[in-house]
């Protein structure tokens, strides 16, 4: 089910969360709500669970109008930032409540529970209360309660927020993967744009109440719109209005000097296991850094307080 | 009370106290224990002892006389009606605060505390303004044939009016603790509201209300003013169980009076006991 959202405003007194925003996610695709805290994402995600409502503009799943639609009656399944689960009931009864709300057969409620407990990997645990699970596990129990009752579409908010860095690159890449294979179209709002750009084939980039871009994540890094997709979607240096990648920026030994380089005094040498932030000061004054291999390093025999020869890419810059 | 501290979060030991030295600590165990033992123990112990001193059979024929067992039932009558009414409606008041977005909610939250703040003998004369033959409604009544001042009905409310904070001042806390993210996630999974209620929320606050049921038991049992307003106080007809006490008492009928009073007592003691046992079953039951 495609899912569109036309005008949609909201304001929660004198905040104005989110300012007359259009988006269209397509049929069946993964789409990312990128932006920073405060930027509306998750208003404009709980919006279309039907959790708020807008204060004008429409809201469209699978080309019918839902704005005036209960949250229980969108199809609509909704992962909690922390899960919200159903303290007192087993996970067996937290992932079949949305089959026992609908009063179906008790067979059938087994057969779907006992299959969605393993699409999560969860089996084996059915009769253990949330408190017993781990972080991790939590969430995929979650992740099976809302997709239990067959939705057409699956929200998730900031799904892997709570989760500590190593969990959480495991469910990105199980989360594309379950997409693969259910096909429902998601949706899902995080603020980290590594996480945005492995998972997702389309990004919303949200600031301020406001839609930046929307596009795939490759387009967003080479084309961005504007100064704060640039900067949001992918490391940046600034000098004065123009942006610069630091992994654009090229460094040489100094004898390569030439027409379009500078010299630069190397700080700062930073080793992040295979890539190496090294820290420049320019002749006016100015800092920037650059990102290179390890392997360049060695070759170039990079250490603190050098002069070498930067080359640096054609800058962006965009109309204020 | 461990129930208190089990049921209430408010109720959590002081970290503070668990810092006092050793000396000083003994010597706040003294005060708080002499302090309970003054309070409490000794006069409890007191009414048990005048109550038993003339032997077991003046005790069973004071218990057994036709109005100490009329005052007895009329008691259990009244709470019986009181407590439910209140239950329901404290839980109703509960939500409407915690959930609900409407106009005037902080003028209803102070309206819910006023029966604590009223004096019960205030809240029997309002009963009286309003439902007694020269009252309001007393022209109406009195045509219809129904009796509510000098009769059971305004008993009760009388009961149900000064016990009506109760449940939601216990649960509305809860509620705030709890948050909303359950509920909703209810909602998305197709539940009504009904049902949301009833196997998301009630689950989660059910300590609160058990805690609130106790209190207003307690309260609905023990209440002496606003019902003796509205009572009449009328001998084997409107006496409830400390009504009655007072009349033995007045009538220098001391037996009667310990022994009825004793009665209430025991009775308060059941419901804190019945709360205890419910608590610990279910919570051994539920690993939740």
């Amino acid at each position: 089910m495609a899912i569109e959202a036309h005008d949609v405003t909201k304001r929660f007194g004198d905040f104005l969360a989110l300012d007359d925003v259009c988006v269209r996610v397509g049929d069946g695709a993964l789409t990312a709500l990128l932006g920073p805290s405060g930027s509306g994402k998750s208003t404009l995600l709980r919006i279309i669970a039907g959790l708020e409502t807008p204060d004008s503009g429409r809201v469209l799943i699978g080309e019918q109008d839902v704005t005036d639609t209960p949250a229980r009656t969108r199809g609509v399944g909704f992962v909690f930032q922390h899960y919200a689960p159903f303290k007192h009931m087993t996970v067996y009864d937290n992932v079949a409540f949305g089959l026992t709300v609908r009063r179906r057969p008790k067979a059938e409620v087994r057969e779907r529970v006992h299959e969605l407990l393993s699409l999560v990997r969860l089996d084996g645990l059915a009769e253990r209360y949330p408190a017993q699970l781990s972080g991790g596990q939590r969430q995929r129990m979650a992740l099976a309660r809302a997709l239990a009752p067959r939705p057409e579409v699956l929200l998730l908010d900031e799904p892997f927020g709570a989760l500590d860095a190593q969990v959480r690159g495991e469910l990105r890449e199980w989360l594309r993967r379950l997409h693969e294979e259910i096909h429902v179209t998601t949706i899902f709002v995080t603020h980290d744009q590594e996480e945005a750009m492995e998972v997702a084939e389309q990004i919303v980039v949200m600031n301020g109440g406001c839609i930046e871009q929307a596009g795939s994540p490759r387009e967003l890094y080479e084309s961005p719109r504007n100064e704060f997709v640039m900067s949001f979607v992918g490391p940046v240096n600034q000098l004065g209005d123009e942006l610069l990648r630091p992994h654009d920026i090229q460094i040489l030994p100094s004898e390569d000097a030439a027409p379009g380089t500078i010299e630069a005094l190397v700080r700062r040498v930073v080793h992040l296991g295979f890539e190496v932030r090294v820290e420049l000061t320019l002749p006016d004054g100015r800092d920037i850094w650059a990102q290179v291999t390890r392997e360049r390093t060695q070759e170039l025999e990079l250490e603190e307080g050098q002069i070498l020869t930067v080359r640096l890419p054609a800058p962006r810059t965009f109309a204020a | 009370m461990s129930a208190n501290a089990q049921a209430h979060p408010d109720a959590q030991a002081h970290p503070g106290a668990r810092r006092a030295t050793g000396g000083r600590r003994l010597i706040l165990r003294c005060v708080a224990l002499g302090y309970l033992a003054l309070l409490l123990l000794l006069p409890v112990t007191m009414i048990f002892y005048r109550t038993f001193e003339h032997g077991l059979g003046a005790v069973w024929s004071a218990a057994t006389a036709p109005n100490a067992v009329h005052a007895f039932w009329l008691s259990i009558e009244l709470v019986a009606i009181a407590v439910p009414l209140n239950t329901i409606f404290g839980i109703g008041i509960a939500l409407l605060l915690e959930r609900g977005r409407f106009r005037g909610k902080a003028l209803l939250g102070l309206l819910i505390d006023l029966p604590f703040a009223i004096s019960p003998i205030v809240v029997g004369l309002a009963l009286v303004l309003v439902y007694g033959r020269t009252g309001w409604f007393g022209d109406w009544l009195a045509t219809h044939g129904i009796e509510v001042i000098f009769s059971v009905p305004g008993m009760v409310l009388a009961t149900a009016f000064v016990s009506l904070p109760f449940v939601a001042r216990e649960t509305i806390p809860v509620l705030r603790e709890l948050g909303t993210d359950a509920e909703q996630a209810a909602a998305t999974l197709g539940a009504n509201s009904w049902q949301t209620f009833r196997r998301i929320t009630l689950p989660a606050i059910r300590w609160g209300v058990v805690y609130g049921v106790v209190l207003t038991t307690a309260r609905a049992l023990g209440e002496f003013g606003a019902v003796s307003v509205v009572s009449g106080r009328i001998e084997g007809k409107t006496l409830s169980l400390p009504l009655y006490v007072q009349d033995r008492f007045e009538n220098f009928d001391t037996t009667g009076a310990y022994t009825a009073a004793v009665v209430l007592a025991l009775l308060a003691l059941a419901t804190l006991l019945a709360m205890n046992l419910l608590t610990r079953r279910t919570r051994k039951a539920g690993a939740a």
